[in-house]
């Protein structure tokens, strides 16, 4: 019988489908964590019109797709999604469900583990299975500084949401057979109590800072905004965007939209300089996935020094003011 | 960074009665904006928190905000719950004391663990609508309009009290302690401490015992980063900075750095 196979099931979020990947990053994902419990991997499409994602998520590693397809699925619904992934989940009582960690998965999956009564880690970077079957997500604590490996023993699902951009996806392949089960919208289906007055798609923000391969971040160490300033040149000279602290923007240094932490932007540069920061973690959590980092600051205990693959123990606006002079000489030559 | 937190490895939680007294930042936007809804329209503002005897600063900081009274919920069997958990004792928590309620505003995540999904579970707790990660909303006579920018879209939603709303940090900038405020928050402890018993919960099901997840370890990834450490004077510093990595800096900034002669 079909229903021994265990399945791992991945939350078909379609909406954003060019920019954000991140289904097609579960379903490969799924599929290696599948060859360990030697389950099935399957993909859950909710909406009207949909055709177009049940193929890509075939060819994209997916055995099977459960497709509620409705005029009244049309606009993405959390109401109405939650209760068919409820209904589905009970009746085909998956072992793992996989959602993408997008504002919409967010607040999505919490929902469907409530009713399903089992556990939900948020916004995992691993998954993996243990020697006992169980799937052990790893997920960022205490604003990213720390990971944690959490279990769900006993409940099932075992839920997950997914950061995006963790996992490769499995290359396209059209040949991939896969089948499809095309289910009616249920009977007695609730009405949805929150109303879609408008939705409109924007392009996607320019993320200047957020993609800059170098960023100059500045904190109170700058100690002035006429010195703070000087960051810019060296950004100007490196070709990377400046960031700053929150007590900085506070103190007018620096403007909002260059904030940078927890509750602001999060950044990834190949290379990050950080100026004059402590490294309290309201700042940290959003420098997490930077690759280099290089430190300054008069305090070698400073957290964000520990941090740092350089920790340069100096006066911050010196060193600023000497790698502007220098890159100034090589870049010249 | 990790031997700084105040985690505790036998039970492998957060010690929160270590961790330094705070409002979460998105739950005090969270509060701002009721405090702008009852200007608006009147009302009556119950803050709630769950947490170790020490969260009662936080809730002396609702009152100094404008709040009308405080809830605490306070047990030793709640500790270390899960989301799951935390929503199901804030829910019986606010069906007992605040049985009347309209709208539940929550901060859309917060700092420590930022899973923020007690928010969502705890409307569906209480069976009302949910709305997370709102920019701005308006009350119109008993509807709740919001704004939100979600994944790409630009969103407009409606929906009728009683609902919940998951406020971020967009808007609703928190207002300035008034003095008045800093007075009443010592004078007048309108602060009611919420055991598990009063909420008529049997202990084995809430806390760390009854949360469906588990946690098996916890890790910092940057233990093992090799660190170079320079010190000296900025010029000699910024030499040797280069000496070892202006090819790296080269390929990443695509320009060569090598320094003439």
């Amino acid at each position: 019988m079909s229903e021994q196979v265990p399945e791992i099931w991945v939350f078909g979020d379609y909406r954003n489908y060019f920019q954000n990947r991140v289904t097609l990053q579960l379903l490969s994902r799924a599929t290696d964590l599948a060859g360990r419990l030697n389950a099935s991997v399957c993909a859950t499409v909710f909406g009207h019109g949909v055709d177009e994602w049940v193929g890509e998520y075939i060819a994209h590693g997916a055995k099977r797709v459960y497709v509620v397809e409705d005029e009244s699925l049309g606009e993405y619904s959390t109401d109405l999604y939650v209760t068919l992934m409820e209904r589905l989940a009970r009746e085909y009582k998956p072992e793992i469900i996989l959602v993408g960690a997008t504002t919409f998965g967010r607040e999505f999956a919490p929902r469907v583990a409530k009713r399903l009564g089992t556990g939900l880690t948020a916004d995992c970077v691993g998954l993996d299975i243990n020697d006992d079957g169980q799937l052990v997500q790893t997920a960022p604590a205490f604003g990213g500084n720390l990971l944690t490996r959490i279990i769900t023993p006993e409940k099932r699902p075992q839920m997950a949401t997914v950061r995006p951009g963790i996992f490769q996806e499995i290359p396209h392949n059209y040949q991939a057979q896969g089948e499809i089960v095309r289910l009616p919208l249920p009977e007695g289906l609730p009405r949805d109590r929150v109303r879609l007055i408008s939705s409109e798609r924007r392009p996607p923000a320019i993320q200047k800072l957020e993609d800059a391969a170098v960023v100059v971040c500045g904190g109170r160490g700058m100690s002035g905004k006429s010195k703070f300033k000087n960051l810019y040149e060296l950004a100007r000279l490196l070709g990377g965007e400046v960031g700053a602290t929150r007590p900085v923007v506070y103190s007018k240094w620096a403007e909002e939209d260059a904030l940078v932490g927890q509750a602001d932007k999060h950044i990834r540069p190949k290379v990050l300089f950080s100026f004059g920061i402590s490294g309290a973690i309201q700042h940290t959590a959003g420098i997490i996935d930077a690759g280099f980092i290089i430190a300054i600051n008069k305090n070698p205990l400073a957290a964000m020094m520990k941090m740092a693959d350089v920790a340069i123990v100096a006066d911050a606006n010196q060193v600023c003011l000497a790698l502007i002079k220098e890159l100034k000489k090589r870049l010249r030559g | 960074m990790a031997s700084e937190l105040p985690w505790d490895a036998k039970t492998c939680t957060l010690r929160r009665d270590l961790a330094e007294g705070m409002m979460n930042p998105a739950c005090k936007h969270a509060l701002e904006a009721a405090l702008t809804i009852r200007q608006q329209h009147g009302g009556h503002i119950t803050a709630i928190t769950m947490g170790p005897p020490m969260a009662e600063e936080i809730l002396r900081e609702a009152i100094a905000m404008g709040a009308d009274r405080c809830l605490m919920l306070t047990d030793k069997a709640m500790a270390g719950a899960d989301t799951h958990i935390t929503s199901y004792t804030l829910a019986r928590a606010i069906e007992i004391f605040c049985p009347d309620f309209d709208l539940v505003l929550c901060g859309c995540h917060t700092t420590d663990s930022e899973t923020a999904q007690v928010g969502p579970q705890l409307a569906e707790e209480l069976d009302i609508a949910g709305i997370s990660y709102v920019d701005d909303l308006e009350l119109h006579e008993r509807a709740v309009h919001v704004k939100r920018f979600s994944d790409n879209f630009l969103e407009t939603l409606e929906t009728d009290l009683p609902c919940l709303v998951t406020v971020n940090t967009q808007h609703f900038k928190p207002r300035y302690i008034p003095l008045s405020g800093l007075q009443d928050a010592f004078e007048d402890l309108n602060i009611l401490a919420v055991s598990a018993s009063d909420l008529g919960i049997d202990p084995v099901h809430i806390g760390i015992e009854g949360s469906p997840t588990k946690i098996i370890d916890v890790y910092s990834p940057r233990a093992e980063k090799r660190n170079i450490v320079l010190k000296g004077a900025p010029k000699k510093i910024v030499e040797e900075l280069f000496e070892r990595f202006e090819s790296m800096l080269g390929g990443v900034i695509k320009k060569d750095l090598k320094r003439e002669g």
